[in-house]
């Protein structure tokens, strides 16, 4: 079972950059048609300084571009089919536009046992900056571990 | 760009957004478009090993629904923190409506803020998702 001293364990920093064709594969999986997303020149139009991504873009950048999609998993010894998303928080500080090149540093914040240990709660903050060095945003996930037996 | 939030009335329903029904197809298109590659989502087979009876849909497919709902009313460059709590699994065939209402107004570092309060929720009432955004006016 993961415990408190998971935390202040880093992971490998993860470098991504906003693409428009990956984009648009997210759009059209979401039936997303807002122009400001899908048009430079309607963002243009609209006053951003380039093309805005969605709110919860962010967290996919994270897992298209690592290497190990499951390093964290792997590091903290926690069986994939125990894992639930818990709760996720994007806090934005800047904008991030499309061609940005983005540099994504996680960190384990905090580790909680639920239910007399039937869960565990692992806090993960992952610390997003732009290739000027300009932090843009953080965002926090909580990821919840399943303790009991399942079949193996 | 109009910004329906300029001047919002506490308790007012600002976001309100359907979306269609979750399928395989959804699932599979989001593992890639997201690069979410849990199979937990997509393999029927490992999902049962879980001990669950099917794969369901990627909490973050929801959520990024509720991503879109809000920015289809609230410019992106106005948003200032989103959260989730994933409450409920989202099941397949699942048709989930977001909503938002204006919770709080606020003021920090002179910016006037509004916190909305967010859900996601199915079409049987049942909450899937359960959050908020703060947004600058």
């Amino acid at each position: 079972m993961v415990d408190s001293s998971a935390i202040g364990r880093s992971f490998s920093p993860i470098h991504a950059r906003v693409e428009s064709g990956r984009l648009r594969y997210f759009f059209n999986t979401l039936g997303e048609t807002n122009p400001i997303y899908r048009d430079p020149a309607a963002a243009k139009a609209a006053g951003f300084a380039g093309t805005p991504i969605p709110p919860t873009y962010l967290f996919c950048l994270e897992m298209m571009d690592t290497d190990n999609p499951f390093e964290m998993l792997e590091a903290l010894h926690i069986d994939l089919r125990r894992v639930l998303h818990g709760e996720q928080k994007f806090v934005y500080h800047a904008p991030v536009v499309v061609g940005d090149e983005l540099t994504l540093q996680s960190t384990v914040t905090g580790v909680t046992q639920k239910k007399g240990g039937a869960m565990t709660l692992i806090d993960v903050t992952t610390r997003i900056v732009n290739q000027r060095g300009q932090h843009v945003a953080d965002a926090i996930r909580v990821v919840v571990v399943r303790n009991q037996e399942i079949a193996s | 760009m109009t910004n329906p939030v300029a001047t919002p009335a506490v308790g007012s329903l600002i976001v309100n957004k359907s979306f269609p029904r979750i399928t395989r197809t959804t699932l599979a298109l989001y593992a890639g478009a997201s690069g979410d590659h849990n199979p937990m989502h997509i393999d029927i087979d490992f999902a049962k090993k879980a001990g669950f009876p099917d794969v369901f849909a990627q909490g973050m497919l929801a959520m990024a629904m509720l991503g879109q709902a809000l920015t289809d009313v609230v410019r992106p460059d106005r948003l200032r923190s989103l959260s989730t709590r994933f409450v409920a699994i989202t099941q397949l065939g699942a048709k989930i409506r977001c909503e938002g209402t204006v919770a709080e107004l606020l003021e920090v570092d002179g910016e006037k803020r509004a916190r909305l309060a967010l859900t996601a929720k199915d079409e049987a009432g049942d909450v899937k998702l359960s959050g908020e955004a703060v947004v600058a006016l």
